[in-house]
């Protein structure tokens, strides 16, 4: 069962990517990357990292799509159709990613991984108590500076975005 | 884990994402759309922390904080191109990379 939602979701994922990147019309490869954000998502919830799914569920799906739909509706003319490169161009990147995809998949399937079979599954208060700790490979101190570079992200947009005063 | 599928099955996925993101980034004339992009980019290597967390090391959580950090600088990363990208729309009416010649504030 789980293998069949797992194939689903991967087979969603790489159609929406590739028409995310190759849809000539702007808000339509807004909303197919809606879609692979949730599928990213759905990939969570099956290797049961409860929180990741939600936090991916937020955090993407709920506020950048939204950010990114209001910039491309305060730029954009809802039909202008986008430029594209040239085809030779396109063609040679496609070739250049394609001979990128067997280089790392050979790399993969040519390595040993050591899996372990397990069935633990993280809890909330666990990532919070890793999170907060301050012993050994405890996450306090980038913690507390993501915090200061959210709060110098949220001070740098307001200045840039609002632009020289109109005199 | 996921029942029945191996660690070679979802990273070959998130290989494919990754590639999809970067021939993105190349072939786009758009700033909007190279930040569709990197966005899809960064998913991949999201899900590559997570899965070998889960796979390899499940009594550990190294892999989820970093992926936790990852999505937060991602927002920050989001939220400042934005700005700039209404910013630069306001001096010069355009967001093709052609016509981005100065980015002088």
């Amino acid at each position: 069962m789980e293998r069949i939602i797992f194939y689903v979701l991967a087979l969603m994922m790489i159609v929406f990517a590739i028409n995310a990147v190759t849809s000539r019309k702007m808000l339509r490869s807004v909303i197919y990357l809606l879609f692979v954000l949730s599928g990213v998502a759905g990939i969570f919830f099956l290797i049961d990292y409860n929180f990741l799914a939600a936090i991916q569920l937020t955090v993407y799906a709920g506020g950048i799509i939204v950010l990114i739909i209001f910039s491309v509706l305060l730029v954009h003319h809802i039909e202008l159709k986008l430029e594209m490169a040239k085809p030779v161009r396109q063609i040679i990147t496609a070739v250049a990613c394609l001979i990128g995809i067997g280089v790392f998949l050979t790399t993969i399937y040519s390595h040993q991984f050591n899996v372990v079979n397990n069935h633990y599954s993280t809890t909330t208060s666990d990532i919070g108590f890793k999170l907060l700790s301050y012993d050994k490979g405890g996450f306090i101190l980038p913690f507390e500076v993501i915090s200061v570079v959210l709060l110098a992200m949220m001070i740098g947009a307001i200045v840039i975005a609002k632009g020289k005063k109109l005199e | 884990m996921i029942e029945g599928i191996s660690i070679y099955e979802i990273l070959t996925l998130t290989t494919i994402l990754f590639f999809i993101g970067v021939y993105g980034f190349l072939t786009r004339r758009n700033l909007i759309s190279i930040l569709i992009s990197v966005e899809m980019i960064l998913n991949a290597s999201i899900v590559n922390f997570v899965i070998i967390n889960k796979y390899l090391y499940p009594d550990m959580l190294q892999g989820v904080l970093f992926s936790i950090f990852i999505i937060a600088i991602a927002a920050a990363e989001t939220a400042l191109a934005v700005s700039i990208i209404i910013n630069l729309y306001r001096q010069i009416s355009s967001v093709e990379v052609k016509d981005t010649e100065v980015m002088k504030f």
